[in-house]
């Protein structure tokens, strides 16, 4: 059995949290796979497994009967939060069909915030606490997760930007990286989004000078080094080497794929304070990455582009260093170079904004990016590509691709 | 009682490991999860120890002192009335090798933290049934 094929990918439009009010989360879901499966030159009859990751709302049996399926033969979610599991969900579609499970898997992510909660927000809120309010107490955890948020709720540490901020505030006192440095992240990736036409932010030039003034979120976290937030869905359909040979387009290979959660790790950061200290202030993600490399039979210097899970600059940063581009801490300098930038640097990433400038769909879309990267596609493509790396979220339970051009 | 923080901040949820760890805190006793087998201690606390497989836990109560490990200055407010910017810090924990916590620092002007240092534990009544350790600079 041959190595699993990328064959399709699809969106929905992308826009600004909130601002698809007209659609619901799960009919975005559909849209995209429609027309992933439709790019591939697939139809919906050819379709039989189903996967998705960070708790998606919008389970495969449903979709399955929605969408008509002949028959869902494997349906599987990742178990973790956040967006560790993108490439993780793309992994376990490959899995199904390199075991004969399934033939075409989608994997998908749809995620509208307006039309649910907003992450962050930590719960119903307590607005406006009155005489007859009850007194603050204790109250019972439904899961292990929620009681390890627990230990930092009460302290207000709800959302993601002030606990990446931890990590990132770590890493700059134990190696000097400044905010600058970080800025630089955030300045490539928009203008790689001025090129995007599905870009959000697209139409929005950003300097170093507007990173530095912008408003102060969570120190070290400044707006601009936090990704968007998004509604829109994606999708990716995989399929067997056999099957990939006469459909639409060029097929992409599934190289490697790898997961990972060091000891002891759990959430990270986020809700776990006693992180081993020498994975603190690194994205978690060093061992994966050798495993990824060593399955694949590359390292470093072989990958041609790279589509690096950006919820926040320092994280970019972090996974720099643990995917072996630069030593550790030498993040900041190897960024200065211009290392990221399209075309002129040594390792282009996110060549459609990534979530900081074109949408933020949990990282699924640099999947997707990933994808064009080889087929010549991108709107920023690097010439001659072969081999691209994708990521999925750092500082947190991860997982990471290696796609190859077939 | 000292006062910080608004009565409107998130409340502690807590499972059955957990809920111990809140009860001692609400008599202003910081602890700490000690394997009874091997010594190995953590937090949060968990079933079952990480290194020996243990299930013969018990929490055992730490000075209170320790040092800022890493930090951030968050200027968005959590609940209603709550003063911006205010610090969220992780304590690496004296006598608990490897045992941090997420807090807060108060009685200290944000642009004077940093990394290293020295703390104490000061703590928050909330509620007759809760209270909060928040942390100090030491001896201050």
């Amino acid at each position: 059995m041959g190595k699993a094929q990328l064959v399709g990918v699809g969106e929905s439009a992308y826009a600004k949290w909130g601002k698809i009010g007209d659609v619901t989360e799960h009919a975005l879901a559909c849209q995209a796979i429609v027309r992933a499966v439709e790019e591939a030159g697939l139809s919906m009859s050819d379709v039989d497994g189903m996967t998705s990751f960070a708790e998606d709302r919008n389970e495969g049996i449903f979709l399955a009967a929605e969408l008509g399926l002949a028959e869902l033969r494997f349906s599987n979610m990742v178990w973790m939060p956040g967006g560790g599991g993108g490439c993780a969900a793309v992994a376990n579609a490959a899995m199904a069909v390199e075991a004969g499970q399934a033939e075409v898997v989608v994997a998908y992510r749809s995620l509208c915030q307006g039309q649910y909660f907003r992450f962050g927000q930590g719960g119903p809120p307590r607005e406006n606490p009155t005489l007859e309010s009850p007194p603050p107490t204790v109250q019972q955890a439904a899961n292990p997760m929620l009681a390890s948020l627990g230990f930092t709720m009460p302290y207000g540490l709800l959302n993601a930007a002030a606990a990446y901020a931890l990590p990132t505030r770590r890493h700059m006192h134990l190696y000097g990286t400044t905010s600058e440095q970080l800025g630089q992240i955030a300045v490539t990736f928009r203008e790689h989004a001025s090129r995007n036409p599905r870009a959000v932010m697209g139409q929005r030039p950003l300097s170093l000078e507007d990173h530095q003034n912008s408003p102060m979120i969570a120190d070290p976290h400044r707006l601009f080094d936090c990704c968007l937030e998004s509604d829109g869905a994606c999708a990716v359909v995989v399929t067997t080497e056999e099957r990939a040979r006469d459909l639409a387009k060029p097929a992409v290979t599934v190289m490697s794929s790898a997961q990972g959660t060091p000891k002891g790790y759990a959430f990270g950061p986020f809700s776990n304070a006693s992180v081993p200290d020498e994975l603190y202030a690194t994205g978690a993600t060093e061992s994966l990455a050798k495993r990824l490399y060593a399955k694949a039979g590359v390292g470093p210097k072989d990958i041609d582009v790279a589509q690096i899970y950006d919820h926040f600059t320092g994280c970019v940063l972090m996974q720099l260093e643990d995917y072996g581009f630069c030593e550790r801490g030498e993040g900041g300098p190897f960024i200065e170079s211009g290392a990221l930038a399209w075309d002129s640097g040594s390792l282009p990433t996110n060549t459609h904004g990534g979530s900081l400038s074109e949408a933020y769909i949990h990282g699924l879309n640099h999947v997707v990016e990933g994808v064009r990267s080889l087929r010549g596609e991108s709107t920023s493509q690097v010439e001659g590509a072969e081999v691209c790396l994708v990521t999925s979220a750092a500082c947190v339970p991860s997982s990471a691709l290696i796609l190859g051009r077939s | 009682m000292a006062r910080w923080f608004p009565d409107g901040m998130p409340q502690p949820m807590a499972d059955a490991e957990a809920l111990p760890w809140w009860e001692a805190a609400s008599e202003h006793e910081l602890t700490v999860q000690r394997c009874s087998d091997c010594g190995h201690m953590r937090l949060p606390p968990a079933p079952v120890c990480g290194e020996c497989q243990s299930f013969d836990l018990h929490l055992t109560e730490v000075s209170g002192r320790g040092e800022v490990y890493t930090y951030t200055i968050v200027n968005r407010p959590i609940a209603m009335d709550q003063q911006v910017p205010f610090i969220v810090a992780v304590i690496a924990l004296d006598g608990a090798p490897g045992v941090r916590m997420i807090s807060n620092l108060v009685e200290i002007a944000p642009e004077d933290v940093t990394i290293g240092l020295a703390v104490e534990v000061a703590w928050e009544d909330m509620s007759d049934d809760l209270a909060i350790p928040r942390f100090k600079p030491a001896g201050g």
